[in-house]
Order: C-alpha cells, then sequence, then structure tokens
C-alpha cells in the first residue's frame, strides 16, 4: 500500500474520478448521490474512503481530484485526515487536493475551532470550502462546485489547469491567513 | 383498619396514574366488580382514592393486600426501579434437588423473620416460573418501614435473583443469606451488571440476544445489506474500503444479531494489566506486578453504543457480552481504556 501518486496511471477516456476521503459514511454517500445527479459532459466516477492508504486495488483508475471531508463536530474525523495526508505524494497537493469542512452551521455542536481546519488547509497549501452537507441545497451547490473542480482537474476544461485553479483560489483568501 | 395501614393504602393508590388504575385494580382483585362500580371515577383523583380506602375498609384490608398492591404497582412500574442481579450456586457433589414453591416461601420468610422481629414479606407468583418478593424491612424495636421496601424477582428454575437497590443496605447480607438458604444454595455473588430495564437484565444473564438463524439466503443479501445501499445503487460509486466493511458489519452482526439489543446502563470489569509508558520511568510502568483496575462503562443504552463502534475488536465484544471476565486482549476498546487511566494517573 504505497502513497497515492496523481500520474503514475494512464487517463481514461473522458472520465473523471473523485476519492472522497472522510469518517462520515452517510454524508460521503450523500454528497457522492448529489454529484452523480448533475449534468456533467465527462463520465464522472466516485470513490469513498474510510482513510487513506487505499486498499491494494489494480483496478483503480487515475485520481483526479480528491477532497478530505472533515466533520467539525468531530475530533476523530480530522485525526482521521491528517493521518491520511501523510499517505499522499506532494505532487497531488499541486491542485489536486482540497478539503471540504462541514458542520460549521451547528456551532454549539463544533468541537473543533475553525481556525484548526483552516490551519491545516494552509499548511497544505490546498483551498478550503465549507459545507454543511446535511442540508440538501447546500450540497447540492457543493457538489456542482466539486463536479466544476474535478472536470478542471482532469483536464477536460481547455485552458484552466489544476494549478492554475490553484493559483486563483489562493488569490482570493483574505490575505491575514499569511500570517498564521 | 388502623391509621397507618390506611395511610399506607391511600399513598400506594394515590401513585397509581389514572390511565392505569383500572387495570392494577382488576389486576389486584381485592375489591370486587360492584363495588368498583359504586365509585365515581370522574371526581378529582383525592376523592376516588378517598373513597377506594373506604371500600378496602369494608372488605376489612391486611397489610398484605396492601403489600400485594404495591407488588403490583412495582410490575406495572418495574422502570422506574435500578435492579441488581445476584447469582447463586450450589457447592460441588450436591445433589439436585426438587423446586417447592411453597417451601422456599416458608422457608425465606421463617430465616427473615428469625432474623429481625419486625419484618413485612409478602410473594406474588409471576409468568415463567418466577416469583416477586417483597420485603419491607424494620429492626428489632421499630416497626417495619413500608414506604421503602425492597423487592426481589427470583427465577425458580434458574439460579438467578434480581433485587430492586433498597436504601436500606445494610440489610443486603441478610437478603442473599435468606435467599440461598431458602433456594438451597450455598453461594450467592452479585454480578457486575445493573439496569432500570429487567427485561434487558433477563435478557442478557439467560443469554436470549442474539437468536439470529443462519439461513440458506442470508450470506447473499449480506453484502447488499451490509453498506445499506438500495438496490438502485449507483454503479459509479465505488467504496474503497468495501471488503474491511463488509468484515465489520459480518462481525457486528455474529455478535450482535440483527434484533434490538438488551437496554444495558451500567457494566463493569475487573482487570489486571500492566501499564506501558512513553515517558521514560513512568510511574505506573515501572511496577513488577500487575495493577489491579476497575472498568466501569456506562450509558443510556450501552449495547447499542458499543455496537455503533465498529470497526471495534469482535472478541471483546463477545467477551462483554458473556458476563464478568477479565479482560486481557488488547483491543481499540481495551486501548482507549488504557490511555485513559494513564492520563489520569499523570
Amino acid at each position: 500500500m504505497s502513497a497515492l501518486r496523481p500520474l503514475d496511471k494512464l487517463p481514461g477516456l473522458n472520465t473523471a474520478t473523485i476519492l472522497l476521503v472522510g469518517t462520515e459514511d452517510a454524508l460521503l454517500q450523500q454528497l457522492a448521490d448529489s454529484m452523480l445527479k448533475e449534468d456533467c459532459t465527462s463520465e464522472l466516477k466516485v470513490h469513498l474512503a474510510r482513510s487513506l492508504p487505499l486498499p491494494c486495488s489494480v483496478n483503480r483508475p487515475r485520481i483526479d481530484l480528491i477532497v478530505f471531508v472533515v466533520n467539525l463536530h468531530s475530533k476523530h474525523s480530522l485525526q482521521n485526515v491528517e493521518e491520511s495526508l501523510c499517505h499522499l505524494d506532494a505532487a497531488f497537493f499541486l491542485g489536486k487536493v482540497t478539503f471540504l469542512a462541514t458542520g460549521a452551521g451547528r456551532d454549539s455542536h463544533c468541537s473543533i475551532h475553525r481556525n484548526t481546519v483552516v490551519r491545516l488547509a494552509h499548511t497544505y497549501r490546498s483551498p478550503l470550502l465549507f459545507c454543511d452537507l446535511e442540508i440538501e441545497d447546500f450540497r447540492a451547490t457543493m457538489a456542482q462546485r466539486l463536479v466544476r473542480l474535478l472536470q478542471i482537474c482532469a483536464g477536460h476544461v481547455p485552458g484552466v489547469s489544476a494549478l492554475n485553479l490553484l493559483s486563483l483560489l489562493r488569490g482570493s483568501e483574505n490575505p491575514s491567513l499569511e500570517d498564521l | 383498619m388502623d391509621e397507618t395501614l390506611a395511610e399506607f393504602f391511600r399513598r400506594t393508590i394515590l401513585k397509581i396514574p389514572m390511565t392505569e388504575m383500572m387495570t392494577v385494580l382488576k389486576t389486584w382483585n381485592f375489591l370486587s366488580e360492584n363495588q368498583l362500580q359504586t365509585v365515581n371515577f370522574r371526581q378529582r383523583k383525592e376523592s376516588i382514592v378517598q373513597d377506594l380506602v373506604l371500600l378496602c375498609e369494608e372488605n376489612r384490608a391486611s397489610l398484605n393486600d396492601a403489600a400485594l398492591l404495591d407488588i403490583i404497582y412495582t410490575q406495572f412500574h418495574r422502570h422506574q426501579k435500578i435492579w441488581d442481579v445476584f447469582q447463586m450456586s450450589k457447592g460441588p457433589g450436591d445433589d439436585i434437588d426438587l423446586f417447592d414453591m411453597e417451601q422456599f416461601k416458608s422457608s425465606f420468610k421463617k430465616i427473615l423473620q428469625r432474623a429481625l422481629k419486625n419484618v413485612t414479606v409478602s410473594f406474588r407468583d409471576a409468568e415463567e416460573n418466577s416469583v416477586w418478593i417483597r420485603i419491607a424491612w424494620g429492626t428489632q424495636y421499630k416497626k417495619p418501614n413500608q414506604y421503602k421496601p425492597a423487592y426481589v424477582v427470583y427465577y425458580s428454575q434458574t439460579p438467578y435473583a434480581f433485587t430492586s437497590s433498597s436504601q436500606l443496605k445494610s440489610n443486603l447480607p441478610l437478603l442473599g443469606q435468606a435467599l440461598t438458604v431458602a433456594s438451597k444454595h450455598h453461594q450467592i455473588v452479585k454480578m457486575d451488571l445493573r439496569s432500570r430495564y429487567l427485561d434487558s437484565l433477563k435478557a442478557i444473564v439467560f443469554k436470549q440476544y442474539n437468536q439470529s438463524f443462519e439461513t440458506h439466503n442470508s450470506t447473499t443479501s449480506l453484502q447488499e445489506r451490509s453498506l445499506g445501499l438500495d438496490i438502485n445503487m449507483d454503479s459509479r460509486i465505488i467504496h474503497e474500503n468495501k471488503v474491511e466493511k463488509e468484515r465489520v458489519q459480518k462481525v457486528t452482526q455474529e455478535i450482535f444479531g440483527d434484533y434490538p439489543q438488551p437496554r444495558l446502563e451500567f457494566a463493569q470489569y475487573k482487570l489486571e494489566t500492566k501499564f506501558k509508558s512513553d515517558l521514560n520511568g513512568g510511574i505506573l510502568a515501572e511496577r513488577e506486578e500487575p495493577l489491579r483496575c476497575l472498568v466501569k462503562f456506562s450509558s443510556p443504552h450501552l449495547l447499542e453504543a458499543l455496537k455503533s463502534l465498529a470497526p471495534a475488536d469482535g472478541e471483546v465484544i463477545s467477551s462483554f457480552l458473556e458476563g464478568p471476565s477479565v479482560i486481557t486482549r488488547s483491543s481499540k476498546v481495551g486501548k482507549g481504556i488504557e490511555e485513559s487511566r494513564r492520563t489520569c494517573e499523570y
């Protein structure tokens, strides 16, 4: 079970594969369903995993985008993501990794501070998205965003690459984060 | 009928909620149908209770009848008490005696009355060869306190008895002794199970849980059920940990079965273990002999909580259900306990 590498497999024809990593199985499943409902010119494949490293499988297609889902209500999910990050090849962090934090809406249930996740995303130089995956409308919107991100990362959008996107997303961040 | 008895009747009947009043009174079967019909049940509760107490006086109700009513009330509201479990055992080489309920009852009563002059003992037979015993404790000089009785549910065909934790704990050894001698056992031991739900305790102690029978179709449907998938699941979603999830599901199902778990709230185990420490020369880790610890689990519904702990080590869970035993194998649960003990020691 070696580290996951971004370019060690050939891409499938018009296929884009996303890997959702997180401890909350039900939320991941719902997000996957929402993503597959979107209209998309590419063929989508969603892989759901609890943590990295993934069990050995030769049949897995090339992974174009990895989304780490952290539930702000559960310290265990953050710990799980932090441990999984070690098993990822550094080349993935050039735009093919995104963090998604859920559960920020119910502040009284949050046991992880927002800043913890913000700092984590900043350490790994990857974008961070906030979304309450339990609410259907927000989930549908996030699914749309993720599908679009996935298409770019898979190279299906002419003129934009994952690295371009990364610098575009970074530019819109609050500049005070650089001081963290 | 003297004042204290009338007051006891009044308070006992007052406890019964109006919705259950008729059922309880009919189960008690002390007041006849005609008498019950003379009572106007549309009045305020205090007036109804007064009428009922007057009827009891007419029928010359005794303390025994009142105690019986109290037992019936408790049987209806058994979840209001916390129940402990006791296990009795015979010595080796004892013949199997035939159990005689009447002989047990008279023997039990005699033992208690010989030790404490003032004690009220009442019996009521219930289903599955069980008997509900109500004991109101007094001392040599004081009359029995009818308002703090202890209840014992003894299943005559088994060595188990369930007792409600009475507030008068000093009488517990005497109760244990009476039970043991009357039922012709030699030893009585308190088990580490306590709960409000008598049925759940019964299910655990009599091993009535987890009655899933293997059928031919069960293995094929496992894969579909295991991931909570619909039949119309999208084939574009791939679960990476499918093998692991199926294994966890299988283990959980083998141990817990498909049926709802008995409702356990509190369990504790004795643990003998040595501690490891990352720091050099931890206080606990330096000891030669293993340390004796007490591990307590408590939760509103302990077994369901454990069931949702998957993936957890199946061995630990099954030993948990088998009864008190020393957890010597290390597992995620066990390690977690060791970690938490270590942190609170340091």
